[in-house]
């Protein structure tokens, strides 16, 4: 990413800021990365290094960590993750098909993301909310019995909302 | 008709989703608007979650009258008739169906009844109340004799009797210990943790307190997954009240004891419930499991004694202390003590959360309390304990659900997970499903599970595509046979067990996709085909407007016809269809 000097050192002082959360030992490497992540939605590659430098652990173990849980993402997202779940009882349910419409309205496949930087299309297991299977969480928003029309309605009014 | 005093909205994560946090500023408004002096409360989870958005309407002589798919254009008739009136408006009050007759709550004794996020409210219903009396006149030792003597059994899956877990790590030099709740719960498909945290999220810090105090713990953590935000949200916030209260921090209610719970949250990894795992994961490292002994009790987070609890586990402790191990004990079975919480869902009507004491048959929980299955289809299997474990049939749905019983089935009893199947469901397609679950979450540490996952993974597939040989079958047993002994932890060992149980019991299904290349279910993409009924089609297009590839085109007579090379399978046409004219073949 072409970034000004100026606009490195600006982020640099707060990434410290959230380094400092948790105290420079290996054991925050995870709630340094999350940390991270929540801010600005990914981790990159001069981030991943801070984080190694700052807990005292090899560069290399970090990104062995950061590439072991499926929480975290190494490249920038879209504003909007939608996270389609793929667990038991939306698979019984139909998941996939609503899974194929999502990528088909939206122009990309799951973890990838839309042209205009919009949607990520994600897909987790299980988001705890089996009774209204079919679901997919926006955000922290969790929506429920899916059919092809609500899934049209549910991204239509996210990007109307970027319009406005 | 006693006076309205309360109205309580279920704001757990499946009712939020469903629309509840409308529905609650709606009834707010309304209430204020006629200057009611009604209680408005945020309660969890109750177990109908098929019935969302639910609102208890409460009298002054505590009568609770239940209202189900409540929506804010139906709250405005709720507050004049019923909280204004006295008159309950009964075509909106769910009907008794059943749920609630059979179960038995001790776990969920609280959920859905108390404001999970007020301390005060637990304790108006007992809570805290176990820790005073253990704090106050009972030793460690006879606390674990007493868990002992209740026959609980570890609900996070392996079904270790909790008491002698106890012992170990109580045996083992301190002062330095850690006492570690297991929140990860990664079976896709289940949610009895996250209801049990997010309803009365006190009832696990109680339990968790009276674990450490037995074992000897001064720290104690909280794993929990990242999926689970207001489980999160909820856990700081008890967290914080109990130590307000003095249930937390040094010295707890004036005692000798001292006891601290820092959450953790998980990163996405199947494997990280494993305990291992779960104790490299805190550590900050991959969470890759490791050879057992020494065991956790012995060494675990970063050297030290530490003992692990699943949530529901630890959920059962307040009540035990309170009402007694024999009390608990009554319930259930000889070798399966007290109850169960199951998440059931799947292709059944009453979806939700439940309780059931152990023993109860698979046919009760189905059809009693689950109001059998949805559209009135054929009951085929239901699929207990997630990716580790397995189909049990319906012909078999008579097993009583109890440790013994469902393990000698082939499957386990799992952490509570209970997927119901119906003549839809193809065995094959869901077998490949967990396969692939396990597949992707092996952590790779050992060839068996690593490749030997992605080699069953691949011969599933090929079956579901139509391209499997006769000799599949017998290779995936034996493939499944390996991978169950030369794995290292439990997710390589019980991964083969939707392999091997499905191949049981389902072999059928196998040999019609092997050999007829059929799927009876009519689910796998490359063994069916879409047809149009000439003589049944109205030729309203409704269909041709639909199909996403214009695969739909006028045929040669009144009626339309499908293109065959150019169909996709989506199954859209299917759907829309009004007249049934559309046929899978
Ligand atoms: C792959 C794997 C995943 C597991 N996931 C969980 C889990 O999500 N929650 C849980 O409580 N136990 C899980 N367990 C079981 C734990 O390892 C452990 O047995 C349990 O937390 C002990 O608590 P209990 O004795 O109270 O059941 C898992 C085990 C394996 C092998
Ligand atoms: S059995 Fe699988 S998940 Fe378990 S340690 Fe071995 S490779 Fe890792
Ligand atoms: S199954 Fe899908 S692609 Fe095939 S005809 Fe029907 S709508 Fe079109
Ligand atoms: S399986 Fe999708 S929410 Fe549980
Ligand atoms: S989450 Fe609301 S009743 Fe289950």
């Amino acid at each position: 990413m072409p970034h000004s000097n100026s606009s490195i050192t600006g982020m640099s002082n707060e990434v410290d800021e959230l380094l400092h959360l948790f105290a420079p030992f290996p054991a925050s490497v995870i709630p340094l990365l999350q940390e991270i992540q929540a801010h600005y939605g990914y981790i990159s590659e001069a981030n991943l290094t801070r984080v190694a430098t700052y807990a005292h652990t090899p560069e290399s173990t970090v990104y062995s960590v950061a590439t072991f849980y499926s929480q975290f993402r190494l490249t920038r997202p879209g504003r909007y993750s939608i996270r389609i779940c793929q667990g038991t009882a939306c698979h019984v349910l139909g998941a996939n098909s609503i899974c194929e419409h999502l990528e088909e309205q939206l122009g990309v496949k799951v973890d990838e993301t839309t042209g205009d930087g919009l949607f990520t299309l994600e897909s987790v297991r299980c988001l705890g909310c089996c009774s209204l299977a079919p679901a997919m969480m926006i955000g922290d928003k969790i929506y429920g019995r899916l059919t092809r029309g609500k899934v049209d309605t549910i991204i239509g009014a996210y990007r109307n909302r970027e319009e406005e | 008709m006693s006076r309205v005093t309360e109205v309580w909205v279920g704001v757990a994560t499946c009712g939020v989703a469903a629309g509840a946090e409308l529905v609650y500023s709606t009834f707010e408004s309304s209430l204020a608007k006629h200057n009611l002096p009604v209680t408005m409360k945020r309660v969890g989870c109750i177990g109908m979650c098929y019935n969302e958005p639910l609102v208890d309407v409460v009298t002054a002589d505590e009568n609770r009258f239940t209202y189900g798919h409540v929506c804010p254009e139906d709250v405005g008739r709720i507050v004049t008739e019923h909280v204004l009136n006295g008159r309950p408006v009964n075509e909106l009050l769910i009907p008794a169906d059943g749920f609630f007759e059979h179960q038995v709550r001790i776990v969920l004794e609280n959920c859905g009844l108390i404001d999970p996020e007020v301390l005060e409210e637990y304790q108006g219903h007992d809570g805290y109340k176990a820790l005073q009396r253990v704090l106050s006149e009972v030793t460690p030792v006879e606390v674990i004799e007493e868990i002992k003597l209740s026959g609980l059994r570890g609900r996070g899956g392996a079904g270790f009797p909790t008491g002698v877990k106890w012992d170990f790590a109580a045996r083992e030099p301190g002062p330095e210990k850690f006492l570690v709740c297991n929140a990860d719960e990664g079976d896709p498909g289940a949610f009895m943790d996250r209801s049990i945290l997010e309803g009365d999220p006190h009832r696990v810090i109680e339990g968790m307190i009276i674990a450490a105090y037995a074992i000897g713990a001064p720290h104690g953590y909280i794993y929990v997954r990242a999926e689970y935000p207001m489980a999160i949200k909820r856990l700081n916030k008890a967290i914080a009240a109990a130590g307000r209260a003095g249930f937390l921090g040094e010295n707890i209610l004036g005692s000798a004891f001292s006891f601290e719970i820092k959450i953790k949250t998980g990163a996405g990894a199947f494997v990280c419930g494993e305990e291992t795992a779960l104790i490299a994961s805190i550590e900050g490292k991959r969470g890759t499991p490791r050879r057992r002994p020494p065991y956790p009790a012995v060494s675990g987070l970063w050297g030290k004694p530490t003992n692990i609890n699943n949530v529901e586990t630890l959920a059962n402790i307040p009540w035990i202390i309170r009402h007694g191990a024999k009390e608990f004990a009554h319930y259930g079975t000889e070798d399966s003590r007290g109850t169960k919480v199951f998440a059931l869902a799947g292709k059944i009507n009453h979806s939700g959360l439940i309780e059931v004491p152990m023993g109860m048959s698979i046919n009760k929980i189905v059809f009693d309390i689950g109001g059998g299955l949805r559209e009135n289809k054929e009951f085929k299997a239901v699929q207990i304990g997630g990716p580790s474990g397995g189909c049990i049939p319906a012909r078999l749905a008579d097993v009583p659900v109890d440790y013994k019983s469902i393990t000698q089935t082939g499957a386990i009893m799992g952490s509570g997970g209970l997927i119901v199947l119906d003549e839809d469901t193809c065995m094959v397609d869901v077998t490949r499903f967990f396969l692939d679950f396990t597949q992707k979450e092996s952590c790779g540490k050992c060839t068996f599970c690593r490749i030997g996952t992605k080699r069953m993974l691949e011969t599933l597939t090929r079956i579901c595509d139509g391209e499997g040989v006769p000799e599949d079958v017998d290779n995936l047993i034996e493939l499944a046979n390996k991978v169950r002994v030369y794995s290292l932890c439990g997710l390589g060992q019980t991964a083969p067990n939707p392999v091997l149980t499905t191949v049981k019991y389902f072999r059928n299904e196998y040999d019609a996709h092997i050999i007829d290349k059929s799927c009876p279910a009519h689910v796998c993409r490359a063994l069916i085909h879409y047809e149009i009924d000439p003589s049944a089609c109205k030729n309203c297009r409704l269909c041709t407007k639909q199909c996403p590839v214009q695969a739909i085109s006028q045929g040669k007579g009144d009626h339309q016809e499908i293109d065959q090379s150019i169909c996709i399978k989506c199954g859209q046409c299917y759907e829309v269809c009004p007249f049934g004219a559309i046929a899978i073949q």
